[in-house]
């Protein structure tokens, strides 16, 4: 029995994680877009600052009609949200945020493996919405999503791997315990190519190809209305979510602080998290968007052969210390 | 004698609630990879395919062994898939069916796949047959287990098998370099780049011009068949229209 309630509280934590920390992105990035760009952005609804925008959004998307085209393949079209955004929750489980036994969801053995695997599903909901839609704009944002993805889910990888070969486990909680603070500059290498690829992969700015709004409306999803649509929106918040954590985890020590200072725990790893995010909406705002040629460029040319040197160095500094 | 033979594991019609699942899960596999091969619909047997591969990673995971479990979800259902799915909508993708999407070798491919079905389960069931899993002890399958298996008693079958794999490469790589010279297309012709070795800043408009071409040919095919330039196709093939 006390196992069972042991489960379903820390789902129910789990759960509201990812129900509330994606929205609180999706409120920072309203508000830094707009003081970046000299403006103030939502100041209405809840009255602070605007704070309920999203709550607001939420409500205005729940009342819309959800419409499905008629030439669409209806089975497909419906399910798609829902396998865009279930795979980051399930992410999340395995994202641990302190130092004791107790602050992950659940201890995968193989977690590198696990987070990685579960991040690449989310993409076929993308395909699925894309090709499901019967729109010639939404095919080609499929393809580009899939180009990409194929482009940069190997210098992801091969990041991550660095990572575990350093540690010497693939399991977040193991990496952590072996973290070391010299970690940080021997993997910075990783830890920007893992970064970038993964911006890539949740189709963020500048490597929001598949979605240019000026090009193909909003690709995969421009037939989505309503909760669905807003289901996809929902799934990017919490993919940035997800690669700002599996950052902090991977390469900047989670839940250790800085000069010895681990007594904060979580709170390290949600300041890191945060500051990750905020760079995410800052790279919005600041570069404009690759285009195709020049995306897949960066992947095979400049972040897998970096990620082959990372690994290398790390093997060799690995070797040198034993 | 075989009652002691038999108190040592759990009898065969005595399943636990982690058999019934695996047998579920099993059923539910194989009726998804039928589902895949018979389905008149394109991405649907994509899809199905998904389904199909996951069912066996969770197989994987029933058996304990998590690192495979993952490794299968990672390289077959977001890469592989993710390139089937890449491949069918760049060429052709159509909502609904595909009456043509048959083959004749039916009868053919549904023997190999029995026979290959038959010699699997039998090799399989011959090497395993008195071995159960002890669920209650450490996990067997593990990723630190698993990788002293294959790093310390299969590394030859293991660096045998990334021979094979590099072979596949190399002749990939040479048979789009032939096409290449084959269509006498001097910006394409170097392997995987051939596909984005068009000019700079046109490639969204290839993109879209390859699937578009790929419905004016459907099209123009039916009606027509010997044209030169894109111009004289067009105009050749409204003035048909009209006679």
């Amino acid at each position: 029995m006390n196992d069972v309630l042991d489960v379903a509280l820390r789902l129910a934590i789990v759960f509201a994680v990812f129900m509330v920390v994606p929205l609180v992105v999706g409120q920072a990035e309203h508000k830094v877009m707009a003081h970046m760009q000299g403006r103030l952005g939502p100041m209405y609804a809840g009255g602070f600052h605007g704070w309920a925008q999203l709550v607001a959004d939420g409500v205005k998307f729940a009342q819309k009609e959800d419409v499905v085209p008629a030439a669409a393949d209806r089975r497909i079209f419906q399910l798609a949200p829902a396998v865009a955004l279930l795979p980051y929750l399930l992410v999340i489980v395995a994202i641990p945020i302190g130092p004791s036994e107790g602050a992950v969801g659940q201890v995968v053995d193989a977690g590198i493996f696990f987070v990685l695997a579960v991040m690449g599903v989310g993409v076929l909901g993308s395909l699925m919405a894309g090709w499901a839609s019967a729109n010639k704009y939404s095919l080609l944002g499929g393809l580009r999503t899939a180009a990409q993805l194929l482009a940069y889910e190997l210098p992801m990888l091969l990041a991550a791997a660095s990572v575990a070969m350093a540690a010497g486990t693939v399991s977040l909680p193991g990496i952590l315990n072996a973290f070391e603070w010299w970690w940080l500059p021997w993997q910075i290498v990783g830890a920007l190519v893992f970064f970038v690829a993964g911006l890539a992969e949740l189709q963020r700015p500048p490597f929001d190809m598949p979605v240019a709004d000026s090009e193909i409306i909003f690709g995969a999803y421009t037939e989505y209305t309503g909760l669905r649509f807003a289901l996809f929106l929902l799934a990017e918040y919490a993919g940035i979510v997800v690669l700002c954590g599996l950052t902090t985890v991977l390469f900047l020590g989670g839940w250790h602080g800085p000069l010895g200072a681990d007594g904060l725990g979580w709170v390290w790893t949600l300041l890191k998290t945060g500051v990750l995010a905020f760079v995410v909406i800052w790279l919005r705002v600041t570069y404009p968007r690759l285009r195709e040629d020049q995306l897949q460029k960066l992947a095979w040319t400049t972040l897998i052969p970096l990620a082959l040197a990372q690994i290398a160095l790390t093997g060799i500094v690995k070797v040198a210390i034993n | 004698m075989t009652l002691a033979a038999t108190a040592g594991h759990p009898g065969f019609l005595s399943p636990t609630g982690v058999e019934i699942a695996f047998v579920l899960v099993g059923l539910v596999t194989f009726g998804a990879a039928l589902i895949t091969v018979t389905t008149k619909q394109l991405v649907h047997a994509a899809l199905w395919l998904v389904v199909a591969l996951g069912g066996i990673a969770v197989e994987y995971l029933l058996l304990t062994a998590e690192f495979i479990a993952w490794v299968q979800v990672l390289i077959y259902v977001g890469s592989i898939v993710v390139l089937l799915l890449f491949g069918l909508m760049l060429t052709r993708a159509p909502i609904g069916r595909s009456p043509d999407a048959d083959s004749g070798n039916r009868g053919l491919a549904l023997g190999v796949a029995v026979a290959s079905a038959a010699a699997l389960v039998w090799v399989v069931v011959d090497a395993f047959r008195t071995t159960w899993i002890n669920l209650e002890g450490p996990a067997q399958g593990s990723t630190k287990a698993s990788g002293e298996f294959l790093f310390r008693h299969w590394v030859l079958p293991f660096e045998a098998l990334s021979v094979l794999l590099l072979a596949a490469l190399v002749g990939a790589i040479v048979l789009s370099r032939k096409e290449g010279k084959d269509g006498k297309d001097p910006g394409g012709g170097v392997g995987a780049k051939g596909s984005k070795g068009g000019p700079r800043g046109k490639d969204r408009h290839v993109m879209r011009d390859r699937t578009d071409r790929t419905d004016r040919e459907d099209r123009t095919a039916r009606t027509a068949r010997t044209y030169r330039t894109d111009r004289q196709e067009q105009s050749a093939a409204s003035r048909e229209d009209m006679s």
